[in-house]
């Protein structure tokens, strides 16, 4: 498969965006210099001067009123793509994100719809320190109505960009930051990775492990150091958070009968736990060791690359949590 | 100039600082010793140094992404500064903030920020406390041009004026947000024009003349602190880097010209010119000030390199206060 063609993260996004302005007149994008410049990240290059600024749109610094711009287009028949240029900002626009889109649909009694798109770049790692760093799906896929991704690949990421702009629901893509420039192979025509559905990234007998965005790559340096001693590790990607393919977890659960939980959000009250009750809930009688976490520090996100690297998990953390499973030690966050 | 030929001084001494400080944070960042991001200061001095050298010590600011130029004007020590942008433990934030976050509430300087606009709410806080307290003291809110299209801005100046607060909102506009110019993002061109909205006096100064924008700041902070409740300066100034790193030239969002065209109007060089012409002082006395101040930022970057980083038990330190104490 030498001649498929490969794309960064960043153009996959880019692609899935620029298909849709193509297919659907309906279809057009605001943030924060995304149009002349492309997006601070480059996701949105190029797709200004290709379908003019009426479509791709500069906004001013006002995350509130881009997403609202985004609700009040939806539910009167477009269906918008709107950037917050970090996830962080989202809490500028918290009422609008959790109060409006969210419930627009259940509280007019199934009367609107809202096919908007909130995309946005979450995650650490390039000591951007505490309000430029953070991993906050766990908010967001609290807030009933919203369908939140977040993927790991190229591939997926073009799949669910599509899925998300003809989903007529209010949805939020999660980039990561860290992700942004790793090549990976990506159609040229268009598909779709539906929302909602986990992918089995790595097979294996000895133990679950489920991860999303960049610590699906952590989790599968990890679990190829552990392959080298006989330790098979099944890999999850839900790269759905909301809704979560829990049946595909708990089949694994199953089968392995030991799971761990990992993400970069903080450890108290993040998705980890949601998964963990979840698979005591459905599996409960197949687990021979609780379910462990991997997961962030108490804390907000440390600046120093000292302190920071002791803060984000990585391949040789998760490895040790993975183990602490497999020989029943307690897990530490 | 009405202005003090020592009062001169002191505020070329704060833009100084100011620059030599961020040619320095330049220089290291291009070597790649300084981690995350660096929005630098250079070209606005003036804006900082007019407004802190017109406030007390106990005087509070908030500040923004830009934020290295406020507290050097406010007081900032350079060695903590240094050590706070290589994010080794002896910084001001112990390494835990970096650039965007850097502060000193020993100085009354409430914080760099990370989110644009949310200092001004803060500064309001900053503001009632100092009137309930009773002691005298103003806030300064600065803030960028593009700050002022979000909320947090609008129900800041609402409030501080329904309160009758004692504060200054102290707009640098450099005519962009990020790589957006101002043009393309709101319909006024003076942000000065939202000040009558909220029932406030405004005022645009050149923000490239440090002593226009000193005598602007000296009534406003009179009249804060006098009762006579919040105003808005609007300072017209121009960074001279890129929103942030040190890249100047070549960017494709405003033309070389324009850069070359504002850089004529050097807020220190142009002080500099007048006080020479105004026979207050001597080229020989500035190349002393420079150098002096130079050596100064020397020893900051030997403080800051041979400083130690924090350690990984530091990750879950300060999260949260003890009870108990002040
Ligand atoms: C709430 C929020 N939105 C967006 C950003 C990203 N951002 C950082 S600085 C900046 C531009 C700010 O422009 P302005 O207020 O004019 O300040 P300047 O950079 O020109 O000094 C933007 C959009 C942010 N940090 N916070
Ligand atoms: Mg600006």
């Amino acid at each position: 498969m030498s001649d498929e063609r490969k794309l960064p993260y960043v153009m996959a996004f880019n692609e899935a965006v620029s298909q849709a302005l193509e297919d659907d007149p309906n279809v057009f994008c605001a943030g924060e210099d995304i149009g002349a410049f492309g997006g601070v990240f480059g996701t949105f290059g190029g797709l200004q001067a290709k379908f003019g600024v009426e479509r791709v749109v500069d906004t001013p610094i006002s995350e509130q009123a881009i997403i609202g711009l985004g609700v009040g287009a939806a539910v009167t028949g477009l269906r918008p793509i709107v950037d917050l240029m970090f996830m962080d900002f989202m809490c500028v626009a918290m009422d609008q994100i959790v109060n409006q889109a969210a419930k627009l649909k259940y509280m007019f009694g199934g009367e609107a719809r809202i096919p908007l798109t909130i995309t946005t770049a979450g995650g650490g790692g390039l000591s951007a320190a505490a309000q430029h760093s953070q991993s906050l799906e766990a908010l967001l896929c609290h807030i009933p109505g919203l369908k939140v991704v977040h993927p790991a690949t190229p591939y997926d990421m073009k799949g669910l960009m599509a899925a998300c702009i003809r989903e007529d629901n209010p949805t939020v893509m999660i980039k990561h930051k860290r992700l942004l420039g790793i090549q990976g192979p990506v159609p040229e025509e268009r598909y779709i990775v539906p929302l909602g559905v986990a992918n089995v990234v790595r097979s294996g007998n000895d133990v679950t492990i489920v991860a999303w965005g960049r610590m699906v790559h952590e989790v599968t340096a990890a679990a190829e150091k552990l392959a080298g001693e006989g330790i098979q590790c099944e890999v999850i990607d839900p790269r759905t958070l909301q809704p979560l393919d829990i049946d595909t977890i708990v089949a694994s659960a199953k089968k392995t009968n030991r799971v761990v939980v990992v993400h970069e959000a903080v450890r108290f009250g993040g998705l980890g736990a949601e998964v963990a009750a979840q698979i005591q809930e459905h599996a409960f009688d197949y687990l021979d060791a609780p379910v462990g976490r991997i997961a962030a520090p108490f804390s907000p996100v440390p600046f120093s690359p000292a302190l920071e690297q002791h803060y984000i998990p990585d391949a040789a953390r998760i490895e040790a949590g993975i183990r602490s499973v497999l020989f029943r030690t307690p897990v530490g966050a | 100039m009405s202005i003090t030929p020592a009062v001169q001084f002191d505020l070329h001494r704060r833009m100084v600082r100011i620059r030599l400080f961020e040619e320095a944070a330049g220089r290291l960042a291009e070597a790649a010793k300084l981690p995350g991001f660096l929005h630098l200061y250079v070209g606005e001095e003036a804006v900082a140094s007019g407004i802190c050298g017109a406030l007390n010590d106990d005087d509070h600011i908030t500040s923004t992404h830009r934020g290295h130029g406020h507290l050097v004007a406010k007081g900032g020590d350079f060695n903590r500064m240094m050590a706070e942008l290589m994010g080794k433990s002896t910084g001001y934030c112990k390494g835990k903030g970096g650039s965007m976050h850097i502060s000193d509430l020993s100085l009354g300087m409430l914080g760099a920020n990370g989110i644009v606009g949310a200092g001004s709410p803060i500064a309001v806080g900053a503001a009632f406390a100092n009137k309930y307290r009773g002691r005298g003291q103003v806030a300064v809110a600065f803030f960028g041009d593009g700050a002022t299209n979000i909320g947090a801005f609008h129900e800041a100046a609402n409030m501080a004026c329904a309160l009758h607060l004692p504060i200054v909102f102290a707009c640098e506009n450099n005519e962009y947000g990020e790589f957006t110019p101002r043009d393309k993002t709101m319909a006024i061109t003076d942000i000065v024009d939202r000040a009558a909205g909220y029932g406030m006096p405004g005022v645009i100064v050149d923000g490239m003349d440090v002593i226009a924008v000193h005598e602007a700041a000296l009534e406003a902070v009179a009249k804060a602190r006098a009762g006579g409740g919040p105003s808005l300066i609007e300072a017209k100034t121009y960074r001279f880097y890129n929103h942030h790193g040190v890249q100047n030239l070549g960017l494709k969002y405003r033309s070389d010209d324009e850069v070359a065209q504002w850089k004529e109007r050097d807020p220190i060089f142009t002080l500099e010119d007048r006080m020479i012409e105004n026979k207050v002082a001597t080229r020989q006395q500035f190349d002393d000030i420079w150098a002096e101040l130079r050596n100064d930022i020397e020893v900051a970057i030997k403080f800051a390199e041979d400083s130690p980083l924090p350690t990984s038990d530091q990750v879950l330190v300060d999260v949260y206060s003890a009870n108990g104490g002040n």
